[in-house]
């Protein structure tokens, strides 16, 4: 038990990261013509006009609050806010951004796999990645409910412990969870597991975020050179 | 003055006889695969009609080209870049397959293997997408062929405006006309604009606007952007697709794909020399009904020896210049001023121009029911609107359309004249400000319209480009990433490159000529 936990806890997340790195570090540069939102709007708009803003705000409120929340060391923000009050904002705004994801996600889903058009033209990346996302914000919506019991902000801190242990390479980072709910440990795991796939799926799009485009000029000409 | 130059092509509706020829050439090169069933880089459609896809031209819908804000600076018309991301995730301008039509084929292996029954079997329509059974098939590319579908849905082109357009569905007045149409690989183009990210780029050397497929993501506002809607969206690859303007028969010197198979030769290849400092000046004019001659002014003559000098300076070389003093489209568009833009007020600077059509009117004037003003016959009380053809080609104004039309009737009464009665009808050419030599001119150009005389297209330099010598042994055309090393200029994996094809680029900006690599 105490090393399946060590490997699902701590190695696990080392194999999916550098998958994640390295796969998208070559797909980028072998497999461009792959790299791709995978948009299939203009197949089909009903539902997606409102349902893919929802989700794509969530998830990115969603992204954001767990890259801050998790890797910002407790010292940093201790003398702003107290680890319980920390909580109780994420709570609020995880909730809020978790449900905008939820819904729109199982839109998408729905009408992934229900429209002719758009369910012949999806491949099984698409498919994979949708169901994974919306499962992934099931179980994140999920630990509000057993946070509810711990409002000192404690399991919170240990979850960061873990991440930070993990990301800045301080070792034993398995040893955090232990004694966590079961909730905490599979959302952790199919987190880890959307992580490895990543770069074999549409998700690659991400890196692509185009926000190069408010500061370039309209124009492009491109010579010979 | 910065120069550049552009291959730019011209089409004589006159002479357009809707064969679709065009089309079907095209398609079989370039969008015969999944993805892209329902998208023709180059398709006919019959006028008036709400085109393909429906209503494109209803930018009150769609959205496209640029917009002069009131400052005197001009935005894409789908938003400036703010609005454009913000919309990222849903594109609220964005045509749906169904706007284009749902590709279809017909089961016609039924038709083999139906089993003996009473009635003779059919091939029934079953969707390129889906794969499912469609009932029926509700439109298609060219749905409107020849007056198809009631009036009171073409009513709705946009062509119409400010036009008492309900008595031309009476049959006594109905008229037609065909447009073939492609990407217009403008000066200013709004689909390069609006690409988030920077995937669609306009060559330096001739002009040709082309999507890097490595590079586009599939964020779809190009589609939006481009008021011709000219751009479509491969369902299959995630990728936007356009006309490449058939770039390797270009650079080979040879004619488009469309252009060199068209059998009433009506299309017209040639250079076209221009002030790139211009572009952005022109296209934000205050007066849309003035961006047609202010595109016209930034054309530079080929035959000026500053324009030759600076030219040579800017890096144009010399067969190119040389093709630019032979151009059938410089002499079209600005020494006969028969070529007009598609519909300039959506600010552009179209390189595709079109020469109005004249027979139906040529026909009228045959019949004798139309009042003579002066020498040649009154224009504006013919068949076409002339209002119609001017909110196509010149935003509303009548004068060129008026010029073009008369013009070639005056060649035809010129010619006619001279073969047919024996006479040489000098005062027909007066009227319409044209010397004899330019009416022979015309005559060549546009009745004999000899292979040589309508393509006149300078072979690119690769050469100075790159060394070719490495080349041999290279990978040649491949799809995918069968010959690729990689993007990066050193290999992930350290080997060598399979291939010293891809041509290196830098782009620059065209307001300060600034050069970036990248």
């Amino acid at each position: 038990m105490n090393y399946l936990h060590t490997l699902l806890f701590g190695l696990y997340p080392y194999l999916a990261g550098a998958v994640f790195l390295i796969g998208s570090l070559m797909r980028f540069d072998h497999g461009q013509y792959t790299w791709k939102t995978g948009s299939s709007q203009m197949l089909s708009a009903k539902r997606m006009r409102w349902a893919s803003p929802l989700f794509h705000v969530g998830i990115l409120v969603i992204f954001f609050g767990h890259l801050a929340g998790l890797l910002t060391p407790h010292w940093v923000y201790a003398p702003f806010i107290s680890a319980g009050n920390k909580q109780i904002m994420a709570i609020l705004v995880g909730g809020i951004a978790g449900v905008m994801c939820l819904v729109g996600g199982a839109a998408l889903a729905y009408r992934r796999f229900t429209d002719p058009r758009v369910k012949a033209s999806s491949s099984c990346g698409d498919n994979l990645i949708i169901v994974m996302l919306v499962a992934q914000v099931i179980l994140g919506l999920l630990t509000i409910p057993a946070a509810m019991h711990h409002l000192d902000g404690g399991v919170m801190l240990k979850l960061a412990d873990w991440a930070q242990a993990i990301v800045f390479f301080q070792g034993n980072a398995a040893s955090h969870l232990e004694g966590l709910g079961l909730i905490y440990h599979i959302h952790i795991l199919l987190g880890l597991t959307i992580v490895l796939v990543f770069p074999f799926t549409r998700l690659v799009h991400v890196w692509s975020a185009p926000l190069g485009y408010l500061g370039r000029r309209y124009q492009i000409v491109r010579r010979r050179a | 003055m910065k120069i550049r130059s552009q291959v730019g092509m011209v089409l004589n509706l006159d002479k357009c006889i809707g064969c679709h020829t065009c089309s079907i050439t095209c398609k079989n090169v370039w969008t015969s695969r999944e993805g892209v069933e329902y998208a023709w880089f180059n398709n006919v459609e019959t006028k008036p009609g709400v085109g393909y896809p429906k209503e494109w031209e209803n930018q009150q819908r769609w959205k496209g080209g640029w917009m002069r804000k009131a400052d005197g600076s001009i935005e894409p018309r789908i938003g400036g870049k703010w609005r454009v991301l913000a919309n990222i995730f849903a594109n609220p301008d964005l045509p749906e397959i169904d706007d284009y039509y749902e590709p279809f084929t017909f089961d016609y292996q039924h038709l083999h293997q139906a089993k003996k029954g009473e009635h003779q079997p059919t091939a029934r329509p079953r969707s390129l997408i889906s794969g499912q059974r469609m009932n029926k098939v509700e439109w298609g590319p060219n749905w409107e062929e020849i007056l198809g579908t009631e009036f009171a849905k073409r009513r709705k082109d946009s062509n119409f405006d400010q036009i008492q357009a309900d008595i031309y569905g009476e049959f006594e007045n109905t008229f037609m006309m065909y447009l073939p149409r492609l990407c217009e690989h403008c000066l200013n183009p709004a689909c390069v604009a609006s690409c988030p990210s920077g995937a669609i780029y306009k060559r330096e050397e001739d002009g040709i606007v082309l999507i890097d497929q490595d590079k586009c993501r599939g964020w779809r506002m190009c589609v939006s952007g481009c008021p011709y809607k000219k751009i479509y969206y491969n369902w299959k690859s995630g990728k936007s697709e356009k006309c490449i303007f058939c770039y390797p028969r270009i650079e080979a010197g040879q004619p488009t794909v469309c252009s060199e198979t068209c059998v009433g030769r009506i299309r017209y290849l040639g250079v076209l020399l221009y002030d790139a400092d211009r572009i952005e000046e022109v296209a934000s004019s205050r007066d849309e009904r003035d961006l047609y001659q202010r595109q016209c002014e930034i054309f530079l003559d080929p035959f000026d020896p500053e324009v030759i000098a600076q030219a040579k300076r800017d890096g144009i070389t010399d067969n190119v210049i040389k093709a630019a003093q032979q151009s059938p489209v410089y002499k079209l568009a600005m020494d006969w001023q028969l070529a007009l833009p598609l519909h300039p007020e959506y600010r552009t600077l179209p390189m595709v121009w079109y020469v109005p059509p004249l027979s139906p009117i040529q026909s009228a004037v045959d019949a004798g029911h139309v009042e003579h003003k002066g020498i040649l016959p009154d224009i504006e009380s013919l068949r076409i609107p002339v209002k119609y053809l001017a909110n196509m080609l010149t935003a509303g104004d009548e004068a060129p359309v008026v010029q073009a039309l008369k013009r070639m009737i005056a060649m035809r009464e010129y010619m006619r004249g001279k073969h047919v009665d024996g006479e040489q009808r000098l005062d027909v050419l007066e009227e319409v400000g044209l010397s004899e030599a330019q009416v022979e001119d015309m005559y060549r150009y546009l009745a004999i319209a000899n292979y040589e005389d309508r393509f006149v297209i300078p072979t690119s330099h690769r050469e100075l480009a790159r060394e070719a010598f490495p080349e041999r042994g290279g990978c040649g055309f491949t799809f995918g990433n069968g010959c690729q090393g990689g993007s990066s200029d050193t290999s992930l994996f350290g080997g060598r490159k399979q291939t010293t094809t891809l041509v290196e680029v830098e782009q620059y900006d065209p307001r300060n000529s600034e050069v970036n690599h990248g």
